[in-house]
């Protein structure tokens, strides 16, 4: 070993550290290398959550059964919101189910580089892995809970209900993905952001139930256009209303359905989360010293 | 192709000191003002040296200033340097948790490191899952873990609670079962560091020896900072020595530790070459002074290599006790270089000695080789325990001054720790 002479250009290096790095060097191929760990976080997280519960994954149900039931209570029975004809209980558990994946991705994703930032100030990999298996290992948990929405439907149906399930629930995978992007993307934006200036910490938390009754969780969007058309504007471009519509549209048959909202959707989340991952990645190399 | 393994050129890497709060947001945009002209950034033209004990008067400092090393294949290089030096901050950009703010590291090869044991461990998960999940973190493939599994479970000696939580783990088999992970790690570049100061002496042996033979069995390399000299010697034959974020030498590691040992200053705590020693009336004796001189009497900290160091003890003993016995030791780097007990010269004070002031002028072993040497004085009950101990009291350092031909081996560049001249008789 001795002090460095001028090595020779030419020569093949594996690896280069260098201050910046360019803006679209996304580490893709790195992420790819380390899926097996993706796999195992996820599962980490499924396991560890519930370790030590005697209900255990009993608890992915208890939340929405009892949020669905206060709606029922406080938005049908004493503000008396229309629910378009299908059962409360239904037309709740719905925009909670759908809502909540959303939610907990943007949620969690959004303290990514805080809560990890023991891990990451100790060893490399790409940190993009951890915000994705958030988003994945919250696709379970939506899973889980949409067994129960389907009970439920079954159940109604059985005592003879009738609403239209059709073919739109096709789109199903689409709504998935569109949630879990958008949420993904929002989480590491703020995550990014919130790296030097904790600021936008505050603001989530509270911001995201400001945005879910901007959404059409407890209503109906033809209600919310019927009595305020002045302001409606606001929920119709939601970016996660034309997701929450077509996702009960879908299974319910209520709500309303257009491809244009649904483009416009898509458009707004790819843009979100190509602009997250972005600015994740350039925090990533520096976040280390300032978080 | 050259045979270098890392390369690393004019690294630099700045910090910011103090808190980050609203004065924050102004410098940031000053400095974005300062990037989008194509000027320097204006924050890192006043940053200082890194010195954590003066006061400076710019709040960012240089943690490392212009690095310039390169490493060949098959290195064991160890990295010495005060609290402070950038050591941490070199492994760091070495294992990119944080990117540097001037300069460029290449790389050849895998690089796998092990800033801390069990990073990304689960208290809940099992022993067994622990592995995979570590050994991910890691970057192990799936199928590699599951090659190495049975290994990494012989090597952690916690086969009995693979399926038990990690949490129920002392921590000792915690940072065993850690270290095996990542032992087991099939990379070209291993970066340690000081991760050994945990663990039982019988795995830290382990751990060396499985280090040992990363390196210079299976040809990979190996970075590891330590601030034990002892195993640093042991494991790697370059070295790097920091100064306040600056290389001050890189080169062969007995040039390295020596320099670095030299270099820590002689205050308080440090080179002590005489003590006193309060009175403790409750002990069957106690040890009130030590000092090392030289034969004139004379007290200091540093001696030739052919100068006699000789050391006073006084000790006060209160009740006759049977099988008393004084001990010296010395040890250079933590290994204990000789010891001598007072009954190997006098075997009837192992009766016990009368009640009263003990004095005794001790001549070290001499010629002792170039290092710091430190002394050790106990008033022992023989092979039963201790009543009084001073452990590692007195410190002194040796250097080569003067020149005796007919003794070579003192030469520092010999690997051995004693000096002296063996009787060769040809047959």
């Amino acid at each position: 070993m001795h002090i460095s002479t001028a090595s020779n250009p030419e020569e093949h290096w594996d690896l280069e550290i260098k201050p910046g790095g360019k803006l679209f060097d996304l580490h893709l191929k790195d992420v790819w290398h380390y899926r097996d760990l993706l796999v195992l976080l996820v599962r980490r997280d499924f396991v560890s959550i519930y370790k030590q519960t005697i209900l255990g994954p009993l608890w992915f149900f208890i939340q929405p059964i009892f949020t669905t039931a206060m709606y029922v209570f406080i938005f049908t029975n004493l503000a008396g919101i229309s629910t378009e004809g299908i059962p409360p209980p239904l037309f709740y558990m719905a925009g909670i189910t759908a809502w909540n994946y959303f939610a907990d991705c943007l949620n969690k994703t959004s303290s990514t580089f805080r809560d990890n930032a023991h891990i990451f100030g100790k060893v490399y990999f790409p940190r993009l892995i951890m915000p994705l298996s958030v988003v994945i290992s919250n696709l379970v948990r939506f899973g889980v809970q949409l067994l129960l929405f389907i009970a439920m439907i079954i159940y109604y149906m059985i005592t003879g209900v009738h609403f239209g399930l059709n073919w739109h629930i096709l789109l199903f995978p689409v709504i998935v993905a569109l949630m879990g992007c958008m949420g993904l993307g929002f989480g590491m934006i703020i995550s990014a952001l919130t790296t030097k200036y904790r600021d936008l910490a505050f603001l989530v938390t509270f911001g995201v139930q400001l945005l879910m009754y901007s959404t059409t969780v407890t209503y109906p969007l033809s209600t919310a256009l019927e009595k305020f058309p002045k302001y409606a504007w606001l929920i119709k471009y939601n970016p996660m209303t034309p997701v929450i519509e077509t996702f009960r549209h879908g299974f319910l048959g209520s709500g309303s359905f257009s491809w244009q909202s649904l483009a416009f959707c898509a458009c707004v989340t790819a843009s979100v989360a190509i602009i997250g991952v972005i600015i994740f990645n350039r925090v990533e190399k520096k976040f280390v010293d300032t978080v | 192709m050259s045979n270098i393994a890392v390369s690393v050129e004019n690294i630099s890497k700045a910090y910011h000191l103090g808190e980050i709060g609203t004065g924050t947001i102004t410098s940031d945009f000053e400095r974005w003002l300062a990037r989008i002209r194509g000027k320097e950034d204006p924050f890192l033209q006043v940053a200082e040296a890194n010195d954590r004990t003066t006061k400076g008067a710019s709040d960012i400092v240089w943690s490392l200033k212009d690095i310039n090393f390169d490493i060949n294949k098959g290195d064991a290089v160890g990295i010495v340097g005060r609290n402070g030096a950038g050591k941490s901050t070199l492994l760091k950009l070495l294992s990119r948790v944080t990117s540097p703010t001037t300069g460029s590291i290449k790389i050849k090869g895998r690089i796998a490191s092990l800033l801390e044991v069990g990073t990304g461990f689960h208290p809940e998960l099992t022993g067994r899952e622990n592995i995979f999940l570590n050994g991910a973190i890691l970057g192990m493939r799936k199928h590699e873990i599951k090659k190495h599994f049975d290994d990494i479970v012989n090597f952690s000696g916690v086969e009995r609670y693979i399926d038990t939580p990690v949490k129920r783990y002392s921590s000792g088999m915690y940072v065993r079962l850690a270290f095996a992970v990542a032992a087991h790690l099939d990379s070209e570049i291993l970066i340690v560091d000081e991760v050994l100061a945990v663990g039982d002496y019988e795995f830290q042996k382990k751990c060396l020896g499985k280090m040992k033979d990363v390196s210079q069995g299976e040809g990979r390399t190996v970075l590891f900072v330590s601030h034990n000299l002892g195993s640093i010697k042991n494991l790697c034959s370059k070295g790097i020595f920091l100064k306040n974020g600056t290389l001050q030498q890189a080169g062969d590691i007995d040039l390295i530790t020596d320099m670095y040992l030299k270099d820590i200053p002689l205050d308080e705590g440090d080179e002590r070459c005489t003590i006193n020693f309060a009175p403790q009336p409750d002990k069957q004796g106690y040890i009130t002074h030590l000092s090392l001189s030289d034969e004139t009497g004379t007290t200091k900290p540093e001696y030739d290599v052919f100068e006699p160091v000789v050391l006073t003890a006084k000790y006060t003993v209160k009740e006759s006790v049977l099988g008393f016995c004084p001990i010296v030791e010395v040890k250079k780097d933590g290994v204990v270089i000789f010891n001598s007990f007072l009954s190997d010269v006098d075997e009837t004070a192992l009766e016990g000695q009368e009640p009263g002031e003990h004095s005794y002028i001790i001549k070290l072993y001499s010629p002792l080789k170039k290092g710091r040497y430190a002394v050790t004085f106990r008033l022992g009950v023989l092979r039963v325990s201790d009543i009084d101990a001073a452990e590692d009291a007195l410190t002194f350092y040796v250097d080569e001054t003067s020149f005796d031909p007919t003794i070579r081996s003192y030469a520092s560049f010999r690997k051995a720790l004693v000096a002296t001249v063996l009787d060769w008789k040809k047959q």
